[in-house]
């Protein structure tokens, strides 16, 4: 649970409150959108850190932040212990070095107009100090190299290669720095799953080979499973649990995980028909208008008044303290549990298609 | 391991119009890892950018090819006139009024008895100074506006866009005949500034919204986040994806600076008579043209084929520039 090397990167108490204002001359704001509300990590040098959450609970402003592209509201980033949260100019430049990001859509994060060649060398331009004008073009085709590409497709451009090749350039551009920090949000979301795997092995390869930390960003479960060693989940701009991949995934104590993990897809007919799905009521509550206390408890099923009183701290749940074991990590609520059953096999005494209920049989929502 | 992992990558990659080309390359060189470009291109140890592999495609582009030959003619005939057209454009005979073509004019003569072989050579020089300048101008002036506004956004954008507004508002032949009017000098200039002023908010506007449609992609992300400054992303990233539109619109407008300028011309507050210039000589003889048509055609033919073959040529150089065409 404890991160085991040195903290490259540590985050405290992130917050991005985007305004909405109203009015043309006289600008009034009326909220905000809490895209990311308090948010709490570390990542170790070496490690992945595995960002889960649904669309909207402010994994990629997360990301955005971290590679200084959106300017945290509150907060602190610091880097090697350093704070380099407001940070601008020469020094930032500096810092954008060890800190780099992966995009999501390889189809979007390459300049249609440039070269290979000229988008994987552009960081030796904008950071001349890192590689001689004259080793520049022979670095590139090794980056092309160790990434799997083709070192003599330097000259062409992005539209004459498929979407995995695509982020493997992409990958390419971020590695040229030797950064420190990978954030990667959603680096395979958006390809096939045949090419997902390679792409997914390639990032693990290159991080044994740069010795790189990873924050990986997804919301496939099974992705961040295979590549993280811990994992945070998080929902509503907040993480409500986090560990290790094991006690994440096969000890989640936190409601919210637990009725994320149950949707996971299982991939035998049989497990299907009698695993338990934990279907949550209502939708994800507006960021602009959060609940009190625990932003879970307008769907979870174990909510109490406590609830809507108190904001749950992300930490070890007192009632798990006691015993050590998968089950005792960080989680973000106050009946914190681990589930009471063992999923698979045992339930065959509920046949789901009999019990009539619109919401367990058939082929079902997910 | 490395080859095999490129072996897949090259099966799938199907996605250009190359596809199959790219299969069989990627494959080879899988197979086989020599050197030597790939579709038997040029050495790959040399760097290549966009403005050169645009360079080597507009060389090959008959399309190109033309336009530019047809420009270099109106360019060399505005600079020295007087090698193909004897004889000066101002002296008339008004005995040879609206005659047909006869020796040493073999377009005829217009309603003053004047050349119209020579007036339309001469008259070259004014029109295209006219419509290249003023294009250069609004195009210069706008896109860089517009490009600002759309990049910084903010109060500069809003400042701006209520600043197109107001100038959109001004109807241009009224503008013409207040502002041209207390100008005395007999030359393109102030006409040439005229356009430039009423014509860059509408390649402003353009370029604004290619800018912000252009602004968003992932892409300009990532040079941020590698630390590119403001200039670097703005020329590098966003103006070749972005310029597109504004060729487009600033060789059709052209056309129209040539012939605005003929309008303002006949309403007298443009160039006056002893200037030679297609639009004078076309608004000249549209009163007689069931009389002397030709006295019309050649001049506005000139304009015509000058108007095309600068359209064709924002039409190469847009086409160049896109790498997926190729």
């Amino acid at each position: 649970m404890a991160v085991t090397t040195e903290p490259v990167l540590e985050v405290g108490g992130l917050v991005k409150h985007y305004p909405l204002t109203r009015g043309i001359v006289l600008r009034k704001q009326i909220g905000a959108v809490k895209a990311v509300d308090g948010v709490d990590f570390t990542l170790g040098r070496g490690e992945t850190l595995g960002i889960v959450g649904e669309s909207g609970c402010g994994k990629s402003t997360v990301a955005k932040m971290l590679c200084h592209l959106e300017r945290p509201t509150a907060g602190s980033i610091r880097f090697k212990g350093e704070d380099i949260t407001g940070l601008s100019g020469r020094a930032l430049k500096a810092v954008r070095r060890n800190i780099q990001m992966v995009f999501q859509d390889p189809y979007t994060s390459l300049n249609p107009r440039m070269t290979v060649g000229d988008i994987v060398g552009e960081p030796y331009e904008i950071h001349p100090e890192a590689a001689p004008r004259g080793d520049r073009r022979r670095r590139v085709r090794e980056l092309l190299d160790v990434v799997g590409l083709n070192p003599e497709h330097i000259n062409r451009y992005p539209h004459q290669f498929s979407g995995g090749q695509r982020q493997r350039i992409g990958i390419a551009r971020g590695l040229a720095l030797r950064p420190e920090v990978i954030v990667a949000d959603e680096p395979v979301s958006a390809l096939d799953v045949s090419v997902q795997a390679q792409v997914i092995n390639l990032m693990a390869r290159l991080q044994s080979e740069f010795d790189l930390s990873y924050l990986f960003i997804a919301h496939d479960l099974s992705i961040v499973r295979h590549i993280s060693d811990r994992v945070g989940v998080m929902y509503l701009g907040r993480i409500v649990e986090t560990g290790t991949d094991t006690e994440i995934y096969d000890h989640p104590t936190h409601p919210y995980t637990q009725a994320l993990l149950s949707a996971v897809p299982v991939p035998d007919p049989e497990a299907r028909e009698v695993r338990e799905r934990i279907i949550l009521s209502g939708d994800v509550p507006s960021p602009t208008d959060v609940p009190s206390g625990c932003r879970f408890r307008t769907r979870c099923w174990k909510a109490r008044e406590r609830c809507a009183r108190e904001v749950p701290a992300l930490a070890v749940p007192a009632v798990l303290r006691e015993a050590p074991g998968p089950a005792a990590h960080d989680s973000a609520c106050h009946f914190a549990e681990p589930l009471p059953v063992s999923r698979p096999p045992t339930a065959r005494a509920v046949p789901p298609a009999e019990t009539g209920e619109p919401a367990g049989n058939g082929s079902g929502p997910g | 391991m490395p080859e095999q992992r490129r072996e897949q990558d090259g099966a799938i990659a199907g996605t250009g119009m190359g596809g199959a080309m790219d299969l069989a390359a990627s494959e080879a060189t899988a197979l086989e890892r020599t050197g030597g470009g790939p579709e038997g291109g040029p050495d790959p140890g040399r760097p290549r950018s966009l403005w050169s592999d645009a360079w080597r495609d507009l060389r090959r582009d008959p399309v190109f090819l033309v336009s530019a030959l047809v420009i270099l003619f109106l360019v060399l005939i505005s600079l020295w006139p007087s090698v193909i057209a004897p004889g000066s454009p101002l002296s008339c005979d008004l005995a040879k009024a609206q005659d047909g073509p006869g020796p040493g004019a073999p377009f005829g003569y217009d309603g003053q008895g004047c050349n119209v072989y020579t007036r339309t050579v001469y008259g070259a020089r004014t029109s295209v100074t006219v419509g290249v300048c003023a294009t250069l101008g609004v195009a210069l002036l706008g896109s860089v506006l517009g490009a600002l506004a759309g990049f910084f956004g903010g109060v500069w954008d809003s400042v701006l866009s209520r600043g197109t507004d107001i100038f959109f508002a001004i109807p241009v032949v009224l503008g013409g005949l207040v502002l041209l009017s207390v100008v005395s000098s007999n030359t393109v200039w102030p006409v040439i500034g005229f356009m430039v002023l009423l014509g860059w908010p509408q390649v402003s506007r353009i370029a604004r919204g290619s800018v912000i449609t252009v602004r968003q992609n992932d892409y300009v992300q990532a040079a941020r986040a590698l630390g590119a400054s403001h200039s670097r992303i703005l020329l590098r990233h966003i103006a070749p994806n972005a310029v597109a539109p504004v060729i487009v619109v600033a060789t059709i407008a052209l056309g129209t600076y040539i012939a605005l300028e003929a309008t303002l011309s006949y309403l007298g507050v443009g160039l006056k008579p002893p200037s030679v210039s297609w639009g004078i000589d076309i608004s000249a003889a549209s009163p007689y043209v069931r009389n002397a048509p030709h006295a019309l055609l050649w001049p506005a033919g000139a304009l015509a084929v000058t108007v095309l073959a600068f359209i064709m040529l924002g039409d190469a150089v847009r086409d160049a520039l896109d790498p997926k065409l190729r």
